[in-house]
């Protein structure tokens, strides 16, 4: 029997040191950076006021809070707050609707095979970013100011920072279009307009609704909560109920809004379904 | 050089036509009747909300000019013009921007870590027990549909005013959505590797360690850092309801009508999340390459 030859594993070794030990910048990159996050995280704690005692006695407000809620009961203001949720409801729709008719005329301008020079496609996308940045309840504080309280300056503050979201997906939805069916327009001799009009939007427009459906669905969230800041709808209501420690009636209104988010999900779903066919939404 | 094309005759043409307008007639009709239903649901929801098109035309000026005195500074100078006098408070608001960047830290590395807890009970292949599976994701439903200000409202009277309440307002929101994108990343990976483990003997926390995390754990890491993204624009208008960060400073701005720092803090919060976004996404593409899920 022949004896294998051993490797020489100390020339191995030298040779390709990677093969044998993982090198120490690579072994200690992991370790370091959840030393570094945890180091963050105890400086966070630290600075934002963290302490046990006030955390454990704020524990215990939230236990007594919570037996307060059980059960959830209206009281009499139950029509008060069906109204609010029918309020929050027209919010969600209306701002949503504004928001995706003006943000389809600007997301043409930010796509990039409709205006290919960098020169007007990047302020476009720039400006939808900025407006994007802000939140919704800022832009309905903006809006209180100049329409004054009411869910009225709710559906203007929808319509604002939707325009901003919708403009970026639209655009995306327009670039992602096939190419072939706008050469075939120009080939039988459509002018640009009715490229986007036959070409384009015969493939857009399904994308599109889906997303708007979509933005319904996440708005009627938005739409409960812009209320804190006075723009109508049922969160004025939940702020003023927390305010004024009704803690039976805060959880049936939350009770409320959850049902009413669960009801426009299913529906929306539906919906989205139909247009669409079950493809996934993005 | 011309062509001629047949023309088919006539009766077979009015035929075509005919079959032709009746398949579209049916789709135009659907259309039309969808068009009237939206509508209809557009004016309901337009009384509902008052929307008076009167004040909007009349207030509408009021808006490009509010834009117009935001960026005008008292002395009647543009903003631009005078940078120190704009920026007067910036050292203020940054200290202010640092707490709600440390806010949406602490709350989604505390979401983070609940949601890991939770995630592996709440997925459909490693839960260890229906109902055990129930319960959690019944629970992160209600953490993730229940707005996270309202939480916040809820915690600034049970822990007092201060960020302390923002912090556990966005860590419970975070978990809620961080828990869903997690237990779907559990549901996605290859089981194989977890019969592997089992056949060894291994325990179920074993077979979660060696066998699913390996498999999930930079997925994880991605979406927390997208919910990071997203929990500094939310931490951004906590402090409307008094729960921490630059949000209370704003709502005073706003509400006092000290015009030019509006647009100073607006200024810096945008440019904040520009900066975040940029650095996540960054961070994002060089952990898990260019094909990571956005």
């Amino acid at each position: 029997m022949k004896e294998l030859e051993r490797p020489d594993t100390a020339a191995l070794r030298a040779k390709y040191p990677d093969a044998f030990e993982r090198p120490a910048a690579a072994r200690l990159a992991t370790p370091a950076m959840i030393v570094a996050a945890l180091a963050v995280f105890m400086f966070g704690l630290h600075d934002l006021g963290f302490e046990p005692a006030k955390f454990i006695a704020g524990l215990k407000q939230l236990g007594w809070i919570t037996m307060m809620m059980i059960p959830p009961d209206p009281g009499t203001s139950l029509p008060l707050y069906l109204k609010a949720l029918g309020e929050t409801l027209s919010i969600a729709l209306l701002g949503t609707t504004l928001a995706a008719t003006l943000a389809l005329p600007v997301s043409l301008l930010a796509a990039r095979n409709i205006v290919p020079p960098n020169i007007i496609r990047f302020p476009v996308r720039r400006f939808l970013d900025s407006i994007r940045g802000v939140d919704t309840l800022i832009w309905a504080l903006v809006w209180i100011n100049v329409v004054g309280l009411g869910p009225f300056a709710g559906v203007l503050a929808i319509m604002v920072s939707d325009f901003g979201a919708l403009g970026k997906l639209f655009s995306e939805a327009i670039e992602a279009a096939d190419k072939k069916q706008v050469e075939g327009i120009r080939a039988s001799g459509g002018s640009a307009l009715h490229e986007i009009r036959f070409g384009l939007m015969p493939q857009v427009l399904p994308v599109i609704a889906g997303q708007v459906l979509y933005f319904i669905e996440s708005n009627t969230r938005s739409a409960s909560i812009i209320g804190i800041v006075g723009a109508g709808g049922i969160g004025l209501q939940l702020a003023e109920q927390i305010r004024v420690l009704e803690w039976q009636k805060v959880s049936f209104l939350v009770l409320m809004i959850l049902v009413a988010v669960a009801a426009i999900d299913f529906i929306s779903g539906k919906l989205r379904f139909a247009i669409i066919g079950r493809r996934a939404v993005t | 050089m011309t062509i001629a094309v047949s023309i088919l005759p006539e009766q077979q043409l009015a035929a075509l036509n005919a079959a032709y307008r009746q398949a579209v007639a049916r789709k135009r009709l659907r259309l039309f009747a969808g068009a009237v239903l939206f509508i209809a649901a557009l004016i309901l929801a337009a009384i509902g909300a008052e929307v008076n098109l009167r004040t909007l035309f009349a207030y509408f000026g009021n808006f490009v000019s509010y834009f117009d005195r935001i960026l005008t500074l008292d002395s009647g100078q543009r903003v631009w013009t005078d940078p120190g006098e704009w920026l007067w408070g910036w050292y203020k608001w940054l200290k202010l921007l640092g707490e709600t960047l440390l806010i949406s830290y602490v709350g989604t590395l505390i979401g983070a870590v609940c949601a890991f807890c939770l995630n592996f009970f709440a997925a459909e292949n490693t839960s260890p027990a229906p109902w055990l599976r129930f319960t959690v994701r019944r629970l992160l439903e209600f953490a993730r549909t229940v707005p996270g200000i309202v939480f916040a409202l809820i915690f600034v009277m049970a822990f007092g005013l201060g960020p302390m309440a923002g912090v556990l307002a966005i860590a419970i929101h975070s978990t809620g959505a961080l828990g869903k994108l997690f237990a779907e990343i559990v549901e996605n990976a290859d089981m194989k590797p977890v019969e592997g483990v089992r056949s060894t003997g291994a325990s179920w926390l074993s077979c979660m360690r060696f066998a699913v995390l390996p498999q999930v754990s930079a997925g994880y890491v991605s979406y927390a850092l997208l919910r990071f993204e997203i929990n500094v624009r939310e931490s951004s208008v906590m402090g409307f309801v008094g729960a921490g960060g630059i949000g209370q400073e704003l709502v005073v701005a706003i509400r006092k009508f000290y015009y030019s720092d509006v647009s100073a803090i607006l200024l810096m919060i945008v440019v904040t999340i520009f900066i975040i976004d940029i650095t996540t996404g960054w961070l994002r593409a060089r952990l898990f390459g260019k094909d990571a899920r956005s």
